[in-house]
């Protein structure tokens, strides 16, 4: 439903896109997860044709948005990082006015703006001015004005950013409905809670291409599947805890270190048994530790170790050095 | 559906969005009140006296109407450049809307506030003595000319905020080159009373002959000490008035939607 294939796009000497490829197919979520500037934004212009390829093609529902971007801009819905709704007008006058610029006639631009009111709880609040609303009724109003065609995609950039805990739950919720109905999503998030709680398949971008790519389970399967963490009370046990850590897991797997944290984390296959021995060393050794943990791995470890995101260098994180 | 009722019907949307957006702000009209009986009172009253009193004030109003007019181009390039600051641009882009509505929008809900402009002007003239002298024909044809030329201004003010891509810009850029357009022309005085090259500029400037072919529309006169201006664009202001109208919307409004094709936001 949702097709890139290797686009590039480059501002002068940056190089926003290098050979994006991506695929979505119909009814499912893709995350695309990158830090800033790792070419998320680029992506949604691209596919929202407000920006054209310098190589490369992307379909949105089968329509090339080189060749056909008036099709591609039929089928498509986008909810932008800064929620699109107009301020002084209520929440019913801002979906009447996108759904009558869709080309629908007045009854019925009437009729889907009060039915979206109904499906995105703004019923009650629909002739209150959209500059009174709070960041998620806002951004409901904005996401129902991405689906006011009944589009075969919609395109989500970034739809919690700035929001409180409640308007992300929220927008969640709200997210969950439009795919059950059917809707390919591609979302776009800094935050791997979101990409794990929404996304059927994460595609993992930085510096403008996919770096990784997989289920959410899949990629956490990447980082181990237990990791154990150790923080120190003195900056001094770092080197030695990192050794022990190193020592436990056979030498199969190096850890990271967080120098800031005092915290030295590694993939732990064995489970509880690595923790056992761990423990045990540090104590012979006499390194003060003031936690340490045996959790399951989060996207966090998958993404700090793809994107290069901790204190290692990026040469130490190596496939092989990860147990899948 | 063709691309041109496709455009007249989104550029409608546009417009009706936008008028609710000014009536909605408190102060939004304010510079557009304001303004024209700001400038009545003090030209008025400030030169009139030495410039010819009652009669003076009745050739005012012509004047004041096409630099009132003028001066609403700088609504069109703050406003424009507010939308283009909102995330709802993105939105409009991405619709499978007309490509020249957002400005098309613009530049014709801007025409409210120059009706309103307009009314204001003539009350206001009303009540320093300006009286019309001449029918209802000549009224239509007066506004015609009015309206014409404000939908023409507004559209350099649309290529203003294209081009400043931030409301601050566009406010200064938007403002300063009102300022000799309006006041080096037969507006206030008679453009024969200027010094050669700006008298040549203020014969040829376009608000000179508005501002004559709707003191001739209203049959007001020039005061009894005014030398009356020469050249072929007095003689014809009426003619010349829409032609430039036409001429700026030609060159103006082609640059504008191109200019909106082409910016994105990165």
């Amino acid at each position: 439903m949702i097709r890139v294939e290797d686009v590039r796009k480059s501002y002068g000497a940056f190089t926003a896109l290098d050979g994006l490829t991506l695929n979505a197919a119909e009814g499912t979520v893709l995350g695309l997860l990158g830090p800033n500037g790792s070419g998320k934004t680029t992506t949604v212009k691209l596919l929202t044709t407000l920006l054209t390829p310098d190589s490369g093609d992307a379909w949105v529902a089968g329509h090339s948005v080189r060749k056909d971007p008036e099709s591609v801009r039929r089928n498509l819905g986008l909810s932008g990082q800064y929620a699109a709704v107009d301020e002084k007008l209520t929440a019913f006058e801002n979906l009447h006015m996108v759904g009558r610029l869709y080309g629908m006639n007045r009854r019925n631009a009437t009729a889907r703006a009060h039915e979206l009111l109904a499906d995105f709880r703004l019923t009650e609040v629909a002739g209150k001015r959209a500059g009174a609303f709070s960041g998620g009724m806002r951004r409901r109003l904005d996401l129902a004005g991405a689906v006011v065609a009944r589009p075969k995609v919609v395109v989500l950039d970034e739809p919690t950013t700035g929001l409180d805990p409640r308007g992300r739950l929220d927008t969640w919720d709200v997210v969950a409905g439009l795919v059950s109905g059917g809707t390919t999503v591609l979302l776009t998030t800094q935050y791997l809670e979101e990409a794990d709680r929404l996304a059927d398949h994460i595609a993992v971008i930085n510096h403008g291409s996919v770096i990784a790519e997989g289920t959410p389970t899949a990629l956490k399967n990447r980082a181990g599947s237990g990791r154990v963490d150790v923080t120190v009370r003195d900056a001094a046990d770092l080197q030695g805890a990192t050794s022990v850590l190193t020592e436990a897991t056979g030498g199969l797997a190096i850890p990271e270190v967080d120098h800031a944290a005092l915290r030295v984390s590694v993939a732990a296959p064995g489970g509880h048994s690595v923790l056992v021995r761990v423990l045990a060393e540090l104590d012979a050794r006499s390194l003060a530790v003031t936690e340490a943990s045996l959790r399951r791995p989060t996207l966090d470890d998958v993404f700090l170790q793809l994107t290069g995101g901790n204190t290692q260098p990026e040469n130490h994180i190596s496939k092989e050095g990860v147990p899948a | 559906m063709s691309v041109i009722s496709a455009a007249v019907r989104d550029s409608s949307v546009i417009a009706h969005r936008n008028l609710l957006n000014v009536l909605r702000t408190p102060g939004a009209l304010v510079t557009g009140v304001v303004q024209p009986v700001m400038f009545v009172l003090l030209l008025g009253f400030v030169f009139g006296g030495s410039l010819g009193g009652d009669q003076y004030r009745s050739f005012l109003i012509g004047g004041i109407l096409a630099q009132t007019l003028t001066f609403n181009a700088s609504f069109t390039a703050v406003y424009l450049a507010k939308d283009l600051q909102l995330g709802l641009i993105d939105r409009f882009r991405s619709l499978p809307m007309s490509r020249v509505a957002v400005i098309l929008g613009r530049t014709t809900s801007d025409l409210y506030t120059s009706v309103i402009s307009i009314a204001v002007t003539l009350l206001c003239g009303v009540a320093v003595g300006w009286r019309m002298n001449t029918g209802a024909l000549e009224m239509l044809a007066a506004l015609g000319v009015l309206l014409l030329f404000a939908f023409a201004v507004s559209w350099i003010g649309a290529l203003i905020a294209l081009t400043a891509r931030s409301v601050e810009v566009a406010q200064s850029l938007g403002l300063v080159w009102l300022f000799p357009v309006t006041f080096v022309s037969g507006a206030f005085v008679s453009t024969a009373s200027l010094p050669g090259p700006l008298r040549a500029i203020a014969e040829w400037n376009p608000v000179t002959s508005v501002a004559t072919a709707v003191r001739e529309l209203f049959g007001n006169t020039a005061p009894s000490g005014f030398i009356a201006p020469g050249g072929w664009p007095a003689d014809n202001a009426l003619l010349y008035a829409v032609a430039c109208s036409i001429a700026i919307i030609a060159v103006f409004a082609p640059l504008a939607i191109a200019k909106y094709r082409r910016i994105s936001k990165l």
